[in-house]
């Protein structure tokens, strides 16, 4: 009896749902299982959301000297960001390490991926030594590069040994030696990518293709092209943010005083030699803003590329 | 007789066509060309350079932690093993190798314990916010460490946590975390929720179909996810570096501070001996990994998230 006047209730609106108010709550999805992700949302918000909000609100309080040398209030930091050339000339540095390096490895990777997607003997060994540089990290590559492409290295012995050159060549403490450690550890990751994305390009749109008379140079452009381009962006962005981040290398190998001066280094000395905790955390966060521009600009013109399914096990 | 030169002649013009074909450089389906393209030249040589770097890189690093006097010749002129019984006292490698292997296993296990259930969350799941949830996930790994590690530490020294042990996990944990979430979600996807709705149907509890039926799904992912973020952390320069100090330095950090140690870097011998152990460390590290992952997976295993 009650169950009936209780669904026939006139005075609320066609729609209205009588449950109880955990019940409706869950049908949109909201319920007790969902603490499951408390832990990990507490983890994001102390230790990323918490110091990110700190240090941009640390960015507004600069130190005395900087806002007697520069002015500009509570924006001294900025001011000097932008005014010092010695702080502003490093977002150049690193984005002529940083660009050229990413296009290189993507540009370089893809006809390598082209030419080995098909099964061959030691396709798997192959890649397993390609995983290697990314076990090996920046610091051992630096110290690598340095014994081996350095004035006595193996290097510069054998191209001077076989009359190539008459001396050795300047191949570290420069800016030659960080795009070196970047192009060996960051050409595999892209090649690794790049062949998982082409990996999902289903073979038979090419022998669709084929089938109806188009050559390999308009198999490439108008068929596999165009269904890689949008994972080609995606690895150039990753590579990018690998590259931009350069720190140990540009310290080991390069020249961290002049042509590899990068800002991950001009952050680092601002934070741990100048104890700068807020200018450290300008230049940082001046870091992460150029970065994610050029991440913004990348992503733009992918969304004008083909988006869905290429059909493949990818 | 007749028939026979007819079909004579049809192998004959046949011949003429292949022929034609490869004239034209086209070649009948399933047929090689014997000389390389220069596109396979290319190719070649470009993989040949990278490794003759690769081998001579590492090669460098191993013969000059067993070389002596090693200065305008080929290979040193002597061998020796003394540069690691000297790096193991002069750096107390035992106490390094002890940080770097208790950092890296307690950030695993707590990522894949705090990860896991969240990642499950996020692909069982529609809910209000998800997306947002989703980019705060996404964020610790898209911006670059130094960006988020500068103001992290310096909190963390504000806490009075500066050069301990705990800094140095809890800065680990931030894009571990992330990362297990993010490679996890789309492994859950593929688990087919009626195994679950089975086991649920049949009285089990919520934490019963946790523990009895997903994780033996799960095992695998978590293994992949788990060696993954073993790698990541035990290379992992740029966070430690900013909060670790004498005392809890990792293997990485430390063979840093001794090739820029103040007052002129160490012997270049004792660092390279402590590349090779590192080197030694991941290479086993690695051989375990790729018993349980495909290669492809060690980069490839993001791509998903990034996709949307």
């Amino acid at each position: 009896m009650t169950a009936i006047t209780e669904t026939h209730r006139p005075n609320l609106p066609k729609g209205t749902s009588t449950a109880s108010r955990a019940h409706r709550l869950a049908e949109r999805g909201v319920d007790t299982k969902l603490l499951m992700l408390l832990p990990a949302i507490v983890f994001a918000l102390v230790l990323f959301v918490y110091p990110f909000s700190y240090g941009i609100g640390l960015t507004f309080q600069p130190l005395p000297e900087i806002q007697d040398k520069f002015g500009g209030g509570i924006f001294a930091n900025y001011v000097a960001f932008f005014k010092d050339p010695f702080i502003f000339d490093s977002v150049w540095i690193t984005m002529r390490l940083a660009l050229p390096v990413a296009l290189f490895n993507v540009i370089v990777s893809i006809p390598i991926a082209f030419k080995l997607r098909h099964k061959f003997r030691g396709k798997r060994f192959m890649s397993t030594l390609l995983v290697l540089p990314i076990t090996l990290g920046t610091v051992l590559t630096a110290q690598g590069l340095l014994i081996f492409a350095g004035r006595q290295g193996w290097l510069n012995r054998f191209l001077m040994e076989t009359g190539i050159i008459s001396s050795p060549l300047p191949l570290v403490n420069n800016y030659l030696g960080v795009v070196f450690s970047l192009v060996i550890s960051g050409f595999p990751f892209a090649y690794l990518l790049i062949s998982s994305y082409l990996s999902g390009i289903d073979p038979s749109l090419e022998a669709a293709a084929k089938t109806l008379g188009a050559n390999w140079k308009q198999r490439f452009t108008k068929v596999t092209l165009p269904l890689l381009a949008p994972g080609l962006a995606t690895t150039f962005i990753l590579t990018f943010v690998l590259a931009f981040s350069v720190f140990p290398s540009a310290r080991l190998v390069g020249d961290p005083l002049g042509g590899t001066r990068v800002m991950a280094l001009m952050a680092y000395r601002s934070f741990a030699e100048q104890i700068n905790y807020s200018m450290a955390s300008t230049i940082a966060i001046m870091m992460g803003v150029v970065e994610l521009i050029v991440i913004a600009i990348v992503l733009l013109g992918r969304s004008f590329l083909y988006k869905g399914s290429t059909g493949g096990k990818g | 007789m007749s028939s026979h030169t007819a079909q004579h002649d049809a192998a004959a013009t046949e011949v003429v066509n292949i022929a034609e074909n490869r004239n034209r450089g086209k070649l009948p389906p399933g047929e090689k060309p014997l000389v390389a393209s220069p596109g396979t030249w290319f190719v070649w040589a470009g993989v040949a350079v990278f490794f003759i770097f690769l081998f001579g890189i590492i090669s460098s690093v191993v013969v000059d932690s067993f070389g002596k006097g090693w200065f305008t010749t080929w290979l040193p002129q002597e061998f020796t093993v003394s540069w690691y019984q000297s790096a193991w006292t002069r750096f107390d490698l035992t106490h390094i190798l002890g940080v770097t292997l208790v950092v890296a296993f307690v950030v695993v296990v707590v990522s894949i314990l705090v990860g896991v259930p969240a990642a499950y969350m996020l692909a069982r799941r529609n809910f209000p916010l998800k997306r947002l949830v989703m980019v705060l996930f996404l964020l610790p790994i898209l911006i670059p460490p130094i960006t988020f590690g500068i103001p992290l530490a310096t909190v963390m020294y504000n806490f009075g946590l500066g050069r301990t042990l705990i800094a140095v996990i809890l800065v680990n944990l931030v894009p571990s975390i992330p990362f297990v979430i993010i490679t996890m979600t789309p492994f859950i996807e593929q688990i087919n929720p009626s195994i679950e709705n089975a086991a649920r149907m049949c009285g089990a509890s919520m934490r019963q179909v946790f523990v009895r039926v997903l994780t033996p799904l799960l095992i695998p992912g978590i293994l992949a996810a788990g060696i993954l973020i073993l790698v990541r952390t035990v290379g992992m320069f740029e966070l430690t570096f900013l909060v670790s100090g004498p005392q809890s330095d990792t293997l990485v950090v430390a063979i840093y501070r001794a090739m820029t140690s103040a007052g002129g870097s160490e012997a270049r011998a004792l660092v390279s001996s402590m590349g090779v152990i590192y080197t030694a460390m991941m290479l086993i590290i690695l051989i375990i990994a790729l018993r349980f992952i495909n290669p492809t997976q060690l980069v490839a295993q993001v791509k998903e998230s990034r996709e949307d």
